[in-house]
């Protein structure tokens, strides 16, 4: 086992046994980290491997959490069903947004998904019919229930969530030690020199999106089920710069910096809640530092000074 | 001796708005010749090569690789096919070590684990750069960057290796290196050669293209190139 | 009111907010023109625009033509200066990289946005306008005696919208002038044309970009200052004009101060009539849509040309 492997199975099993000695309060905040670290993670698969900065990633969240909300408050459909629905929902968004916004690049690529991502919240405020638009809609106790387990229950819910984040943090490992991830950082690098090795740069672009459209879908699918509690403010640009953030913290383009950075924050936002309620400013100044003096984050620094094994 | 044509064009050209910067240019490269291309800075060389291997789409006529039509297809799907192209300019994954740059030259055409960790090996032998596969490819020194950027052309087993100006700014030991290097890998593959270090040309090539103004002014072996009128006054100021 | 009234009122009250926009999205198309950046934080430069108006008529008192026209002033002026020196505390150092460039100003929304709401408060405020004199219009109806004028119910406009176009008008003359006309325009545009030979000819690139980047904010206050009148100033009022500008900008070309204009005319004013008419939520919608679409296939936008 290289020290790679070992070093994320160690994560891993940190986070499993510290559910049984962390007090209530942290107990529901790691549980929720746990959950945003896969839209984090979701969201470095492209901007961190394949270099590509997306301003939208809110609407695959968001698609996730109300195709899986959406399915069981309207139709009836059991839990497990519907998370699946969301997270297929959000991997049909993420091909129709791959396809139409990689004719284009750079600023003009930000834009695009920061437009498309807005269009999806005004969907849903205008379809309020059916999404309860700002309000949205709370899942009751009653549907958060899978083969006699109730997700509602923080241990079952600190339990599901780390079964989601394991997954996804061992399978985006696997990935980008795989020979496709590995094109993936060769595009971020050098597409042109990518596309002169014969690799095709647009397939591997688009799955890069879709995966990490997927993921993010998984996230928010998941976030509703566990809090109950799905909300047209998920779709909203704070949504889409949380996971920048996280993974701009936590060092891009490795694959346990999302998580890292998105505990970091939720801990540093909720120091200063205690001080002010203008929470929002801790994360100006945090993104302001960063591109600043830590542009790698915390795992990309550490990675640069020594640790150069770190994936 | 019939020579199976590897790569040929007919009428190929390229037109930059009302610049014609290729002009109908038909070449017919035979597989395992070394195949220089000469002309004067602005003879639309990079141009040509450019719409051999698919950087840049053609305004009219065809490219033919392996008997097969390949003028519309993307660059990535002729690559695959058996070309590859070493960049003019240097254009390493800076941030990549040197064996995993090569690795991505290498991986493409071999499924096994160790037989790409092999080849990979061996391709870095070959250009000498053997002792420095765990540098950070952008720390290299120039010279070296552009062994590596021949590696990964090499790493690929090309049919047909395209090498657009790959002496420029090495020292003169580097250049008889490459000499020695290019007349081992011509055993094996076809070379299309962009130079201007005559030298190097006249060393190295069976054929040598000469381009002025997007025209084939002369081709012919380096004797004849060497006694061309025409491609004299091209040279030295006509 | 009759349709042709209303959409003749339509159309004046789209022409009032298509003034404002073109000022917010020139200062948006002009620091990206030179600097080829984009500023996220463009819309918060527009509401402390806003704010700053309202602190300033608060702080002079008196008449309020007065205190008003301190406000447009100094507004502008202080926003200018807040800008140039977030540009050259932050931007200058990142070396106006495209992408941390946009991750910084989003850094910098937020913390525009909070400050403001730590120290102004939650409320929306207004300022009194320095003279609102209402001015009816006329209408004409074919009867059967030949055309007829007369004075619809409703049918009006105040004079102080009528300045705020006169306004708009007139800065959007001034800042063409001193682009085409003077030395500072010159070397803008050389700038914008070639950062290095520019450098290289003795342009202070840098400051010419602190320059450019305040001028952008100053020119979204200004917008601001001309709009508190009739809205009332607000933390979180940034966001339609950013998106707004945005839309504008990549409509009318990117970089394009002529396409800007054009655009910021054409949107801005269907945005008055299409809002009178439609449910501002679907029109919003479609509207972002549709820009998302020609970024997608005509990204030098509906008035630029293919570059080369």
């Amino acid at each position: 086992m290289s020290r790679a492997v070992g070093l994320h199975l160690g994560v891993i099993a940190a986070l499993l046994a510290l559910q049984f000695v962390l007090p209530a309060y942290h107990h529901g905040v790691l549980a929720r980290v746990m959950v945003m670290a896969v839209f984090a993670m979701g969201y470095n698969v492209m901007f961190g491997y394949t270099g590509l900065l997306s301003l939208g990633h809110a609407m695959f969240f968001a698609a996730g959490m109300y195709g899986m909300g959406l399915a069981m408050k309207q139709w009836d459909v059991p839990l497990v069903p519907a998370f699946l629905l969301g997270i297929a929902a959000a991997f049909l968004l993420a091909l129709v947004v791959g396809v139409l916004a990689l004719r284009t690049a750079g600023v003009a690529f930000m834009i695009v998904t920061l437009m498309f991502s807005q269009s999806l919240f005004l969907a849903i405020l205008h379809f309020g019919a059916i999404t309860r638009g700002d309000e949205g809609f709370a899942l009751a106790r009653s549907l958060r229930q899978v083969a006699g387990l109730d997700l509602a229950a923080p241990a079952t819910r600190y339990f599901a969530a780390w079964g989601l984040f394991s997954v996804v943090l061992l399978g985006t490992l696997a990935l980008v030690r795989s020979r496709r991830g590995r094109v993936l950082v060769a595009i971020r690098e050098n597409e042109e020199r990518t596309r002169m090795l014969g690799y095709d740069v647009w397939r591997h672009k688009l799955m890069a999106v879709v995966v990490s459209g997927t993921i993010c879908g998984a996230a928010g699918a998941a976030y509703g089920v566990l809090f109950g509690y799905v909300g047209a403010s998920f779709s909203q640009v704070p949504y889409s710069i949380f996971p920048l953030l996280w993974v701009l913290l936590g060092g891009a383009g490795t694959v346990i910096g999302p998580f890292v950075g998105t505990l970091f924050m939720f801990y540093l936002i909720d120091l200063s809640s205690g001080l002010t309620d203008a929470y929002m400013l801790v994360v100006g100044v945090a993104l302001v530092l960063l591109t600043l003096f830590l542009p790698r984050g915390l795992m990309g620094s550490l990675r640069d000074r020594g640790m150069k094994w770190l994936p | 001796m019939a020579a199976v044509s590897l790569l040929s064009t007919h009428a190929l050209s390229r037109n930059y708005g009302g610049l014609q910067a290729v002009k109908n240019v038909s070449l017919d490269i035979s597989q395992g010749e070394v195949r220089a291309l000469i002309g004067p800075n602005g003879a639309g060389k990079t141009t040509l090569v450019s719409m051999l291997c698919g950087r840049i789409p053609a305004t009219s006529g065809q490219v033919v690789f392996e008997g097969r039509d390949v003028t519309t297809l993307p660059a990535h799907r002729r690559i695959a096919l058996g070309m590859a192209y070493t960049f003019q300019i240097t254009s390493v994954f800076a941030e990549l070590s040197v064996s995993e740059n090569v690795e991505l030259a290498v991986q493409r055409h071999i499924a096994e684990r160790q037989k790409i960790t092999a080849q990979v090996d061996r391709t870095l032998e070959r250009v000498g750069l053997g002792r420095m596969a765990d540098r950070t490819a952008g720390d290299l020194a120039y010279g070296h960057q552009r062994l590596l950027e021949i590696a990964m052309g090499l790493g690929q087993t090309p049919k047909l290796l395209i090498l657009d100006e790959p002496t420029q700014g090495l020292s003169d030991s580097e250049i008889e290196d490459f000499v020695a290097l290019i007349r081992s890998v011509s055993e094996k593959s076809t070379v299309l050669l962009i130079e201007h270090n005559i030298n190097v040309v006249m060393a190295l090539a069976d054929k040598i293209t000469v381009l002025n103004f997007g025209e084939i002014i002369a081709e012919g072996t380096p004797g004849e190139i060497r006694a061309n009128e025409a491609v004299q006054t091209a040279y030295l100021g006509g | 009111m009759d349709f042709g009234p209303h959409l003749l009122l339509a159309m004046l009250e789209g022409l009032v907010q298509a003034s404002v926009l073109t000022l917010t999205a020139l200062g948006l198309s002009l620091v990206f023109g030179v600097m080829r950046v984009v500023n996220v934080a463009h819309g918060e430069f527009f509401m402390l625009g806003a704010v700053l108006a309202w602190w300033i008529t608060f702080l002079v008192g008196g008449p309020p033509a007065l205190a008003f026209i301190v406000a447009l002033l100094v507004a502008p002026l202080l926003v200018g200066t807040i800008a140039a020196a977030a540009d050259w505390l932050v931007l200058r150092r990142i070396d106006y990289d495209p992408e941390r460039t946009i991750v910084a100003t989003i850094g910098l929304l937020y913390i525009i946005q909070q400050l403001t709401l730590m120290s102004y408060g939650p409320d929306a405020r207004p300022v009194a306008p320095p003279f609102n004199t209402r001015l009816a219009l006329p209408w004409f109806e074919f009867g059967s005696g030949g055309v007829q004028i007369y004075w619809p119910w409703g049918l009006s406009i105040t004079s102080y919208k009528l300045f705020v176009i006169f306004a708009a008008l007139l800065t959007g003359l001034a800042l063409w002038a001193v682009m085409a006309r003077s030395r500072l325009g010159l070397i803008l545009r050389a700038t914008q044309q070639d950062r290095e030979t520019a450098q290289a000819f003795g342009v202070p690139v840098e400051r010419v970009y602190a320059l450019v980047f305040g001028l952008g904010a100053a020119l979204a206050a200004l917008g601001a200052t001309l709009v508190v009148p009739i809205q009332q100033a607000h933390y979180l009022m940034g966001g339609d004009p950013l998106l707004l500008s945005f839309i504008v900008v990549i409509i009318g070309g990117l970089g394009s101060l002529r396409g800007t204009v054009v655009a910021a005319i054409l949107i801005g004013m269907s945005d008055g009539i299409i809002s009178v008419f439609f449910s501002p939520t679907l029109a919003k919608m479609l509207a972002t849509l549709l820009v998302a679409m020609v970024l997608v296939f005509r990204p030098q936008g509906l008035f630029g040309s293919k570059p080369a």
